[in-house]
């Protein structure tokens, strides 16, 4: 247990250090892109006497570094400071966003998950059967077909033709549970389909990979049921890998979604940091940034744990 | 019909839709006429259904961004300008015939100079929040956008040299130089009248004169505003609330008016309208305003200094092509000046630059030669791609060589347009000649994206905006476009239409083509 307690520990400083160094990586690599907030809010309405009002008045004609130290200052006590953009608390705009999305990316991951593992387990049950083969092309085609496609294809089937769903998702903030559920559904099947493939197959390798192990021949000979020899006894040893995929697959839900977020006019994190970014507001880039690596470095963290404690011999590598 | 009785039958139509005549008198002055057994028939063209109050208008809308505000100086993208005409009054507006008429202004003088104008303020106004609007509220609205200031009317008010009351109802301007058109200037869009205290606008709070009170506003995503009962306006704002959805995505919006989740699009794609058109249960709307695409070559970079290089591009355009393969029909041709037919001294006399081969061989050949740039990107104009490929397919034909460059929309405004010598452009265009060319042509203008500068030009600009015989205005204008024509650096290949979607449910009467979707006036708009 103290290995552990000692992994997780070490595992959070590199997270830390991780963070900023994304930071400055951020902060630089938008510093490098063309113009800035001043024309980029202005649009054609720029012209050098405004850009250059503008500039003072956001504090913006300062160097570089300067302006990202004080950032990082407001960062380690909790301020993100405003948007360049409106002046609003970043932290209340973010907020929201942030809220929507991991409604969004939990709602799909609650569909996705248990429907990746279920097909995963039966894929293994009745492997290179009739059934096997049809999931695995199907949910390989979902994959491969672009985001946006597959959200088309359900718009156009779900809801012009049909009218079971509305065609976009106009999410408010007291919109009551059910009515958010209803709204979000498209894209959380949207979400779903594209993320299946990976856990679905990852969950089915796994698991046949240690079907031809010694202890799995024994249980067979002992006579105890396939369902049950997989479940009790290969799915256990099979949840390093798998847990891993999960974990890569949720922070896509949290992180990889603005294309589904533009489609369905999803109000989330993934649309502000696009805007944000033609915008050239630098606080609001950094912050969604600094989220998005955040949810990275924290399921990440989440998947070695759960690798280690279900096989424990990761804890001494050799 | 006779033209006497068209013009009779025009008010008498104008009057029954406004809801200032009924059916009775309407038929009973049509019989007068003698056009008795019309009657019915001229009375259901005309009523467009009595203005119904109630309901929710839902609109999508293309445009819209996480960091748009409520501040009138920020106001550059069709989001805002919703909400702006919701929110807000102006000075001046555009009525449903697309005259400029005053909104609060009462009435108004001007002496003989055209310098000073005395403006009387309606009386009995309040803002959302029960002030009543005073001189104060005016004065500081305009000082908003002067000195100091991130406005893009910033330049445009420098004509002003000082604002002064007398009275809680008069405001006097006082002008550096006679300007006849001051008023379309007074009513810019920028320039909403809002609340003041101690000589500063409450910018960001929200609170106007308007139809509609805002209610909750999550900038680039959605706004929601209620009806104003104490709206001054006899006869506008007919919805309940308003709710405006930004969109971007076109198919997204497009959707969303199919499906039934909004009852108004802008921005409707010229590649798919006639099918949205075809729709059962959706109406296609079109309107023909001052907006138009342009290619502004800079004057002062080689080969584009030699006139002959300009004129045989001008006429290498396959105009009527262009409009029908990029706006899909919807627009009408340019003839290489900003001003559109729907401008008063649009000058009508001016040769039609067409695709004319010979012409534009016998310009090249003078010039010994065209081969130049053409940089596009979509965010130049919707289509401008597509436009530049046929431009230069149609000028290969006749020996000119365009070399079409595809640039990034991100940061198109700040790294190609008047950076590069060749690009495209969109217009929203003005309803007065002199400011568009005071913005796009005079000397030393910032929006001057051909860096255009003839003496003769300059003058003419001054002297006609002074000018208030409407005769010789119209000589000076004319000739101002003519040189424009004959020496400009701007291509204007077309002016498009606004195009925009409702359901059928969504009603309106005669509309205005100053702006998208009837100058974005939705309280002149009902539910049937």
């Amino acid at each position: 247990m103290f290995n552990l307690v000692k992994v997780v520990a070490q595992r959070i400083a590199l997270g830390l250090l991780t963070l900023f160094i994304v930071s400055i990586f951020i902060a630089f690599v938008v510093e490098l892109l063309p113009g800035d907030i001043t024309q980029a809010i202005l649009g054609q309405s720029a012209t050098p006497e405004t850009v250059a009002a503008f500039r003072a008045e956001l504090g913006i004609d300062r160097p570089a570094p300067e302006r990202y130290f004080e950032w990082l200052k407001g960062m380690l006590t909790g301020d993100m400071g405003k948007s360049l953009a409106n002046k609003r608390e970043i932290s209340e705009l973010v907020g929201r966003r942030l809220s929507n999305t991991l409604f969004l990316g939990g709602f799909a991951a609650a569909i996705a998950v248990p429907l990746s593992l279920i097909l995963g387990v039966l894929a293994a049950l009745y492997r290179n059967s009739w059934f096997d083969r049809s999931v695995n092309s199907f949910t390989l085609t979902s994959i491969s077909f672009p985001e946006f496609f597959v959200a088309y294809i359900l718009i156009l089937f779900l809801s012009v033709k049909a009218g079971w769903f509305p065609g976009i998702s106009n999410i408010s903030k007291d919109l009551p549970l059910g009515d958010r559920l209803f709204r979000s559904l498209l894209p959380a099947a949207t979400l779903t389909l594209v993320v299946v493939a990976h856990m679905m197959r990852m969950t089915r390798a796994a698991i046949i990979n240690l079907l031809s192990s010694p202890y799995i021949e024994m249980a067979q000979l002992k006579g105890v049921r396939p369902i049950r020899v997989i479940l009790y006894h290969a799915l256990p040893n099979a949840w390093g890998p798998v847990v891993n995929v999960i974990a890569l697959n949720l922070a896509y839900l949290v992180v990889g979604v603005v294309v589904v977020e533009v489609v369905f006019v999803y109000p989330g994190l993934g649309q502000l940091l696009v805007d944000s970014v033609s915008k050239r507001d630098v606080p609001v880039v950094q912050a969604c940034s600094m989220i998005f690596a955040g949810v990275y470095i924290l399921l990440n963290l989440f998947a070695d744990i759960i690798s280690v404690v279900t096989n424990p011999r990761l804890l001494h590598p050799r | 019909m006779y033209k006497q009785q068209k013009l009779e039958l025009d008010r008498l139509q104008d009057n029954v839709s406004t809801g200032r005549m009924s059916r009775r008198e309407f038929l009973s002055r049509l019989s007068a006429m003698g056009l008795g057994a019309m009657a019915p028939a001229l009375y259901s063209q005309s009523s467009f259904a009595a203005p119904q109050k109630g309901g929710r208008l839902r609109v999508g809308i293309g445009h819209g961004s996480t960091t748009d505000m409520l501040d009138p100086a920020t106001y550059e993208n069709g989001y805002m300008l919703f909400y702006n005409m919701a929110q807000n009054n102006h000075m001046f507006e555009t009525n449903d015939k697309g005259k400029l008429v005053p909104e609060l202004v009462e009435s108004y003088d001007v002496d003989d100079s055209a310098k000073t104008w005395i403006f009387n303020l309606r009386k009995g106004v309040e803002f959302h929040n029960g002030k009543s609007l005073d001189s104060d509220d005016v004065i500081a609205s305009f000082q908003h956008h002067r000195g100091e200031t991130k406005s893009p009317v910033k330049g445009l008010l420098e004509q002003i040299t000082s604002i002064r009351k007398d009275g809680k109802h008069q405001v006097i301007f006082e002008l550096n130089a006679g300007n006849a058109d001051f008023p379309y200037i007074a009513g810019d869009y920028h320039i909403a009248i809002l609340p003041s205290k101690d000589g500063k606008i409450a910018a960001n709070d929200g609170i106007g004169t308007g139809p509609y009170m805002g209610k909750d506003f999550d900038p680039g995503v959605r706004s929601l505003l209620t009806r104003n009962p104490n709206y001054w306006k006899e006869g506008h704002g007919h919805f309940d609330e308003m709710e405006f959805l930004s969109i971007i995505d076109p198919m997204a919006r497009t959707n969303a008016l199919t499906t039934g989740e909004v009852d108004l699009i802008d921005r409707v794609e010229t590649k798919t309208a006639h099918l949205l058109g075809r729709k059962p249960g959706i109406i296609l709307d079109e309107t023909t305003g001052y907006a138009h695409y342009t290619f502004p070559m800079l004057l002062d970079v080689p080969p584009f200094d030699d006139n002959n290089v300009r004129l045989a591009l001008k006429w290498a355009l396959p105009r009527q092509e262009m409009v029908e393969k990029v706006l899909y029909g919807h627009g009408a041709i340019g003839n290489d000046i900003p001003i559109s037919t729907v401008n008063t001294y649009h000058n009508s006399e001016l040769e039609q630059h067409q695709y004319d081969p010979d012409k534009a061989k016998f310009y090249a050949n003078k010039a010994g030669g065209v081969k130049v740039p053409l940089h596009v990107a979509e965010a130049g104009f919707p289509g401008s791609v597509d436009a530049a490929v046929l431009y230069q397919e149609k000028a290969a034909a006749i020996g000119i060589e365009i070399d079409v460059i595809r640039e990034p929309n991100d940061g198109y405004w700040s790294n190609v347009w008047i950076k590069k010598p060749w690009c495209a452009c969109y217009w929203g265009g003005r309803p007065t000649e002199d400011w568009m060319f005071t913005i796009t042509h005079a000397s030393g203008g910032s929006w001057n994206d051909t860096h255009f500068s003839n003496e003769r030009f300059d003058d003419l600009l001054v002297t006609a905006r002074a000018e208030t015989d409407t005769n010789k205005r119209r000589e000076m204008y004319y000739e101002m476009q003519a040189i424009v024509h004959g020496e400009g650096g701007t291509v204007v290949p077309m002016f498009n239409n606004y195009l925009f979607a409702r359901s059928d449910k969504v009603q309106h009467g005669t509309m205005a083509g100053n702006w998208d979707v009837d100058g974005y006036k939705m309280e002149r708009w009902w539910f049937a």
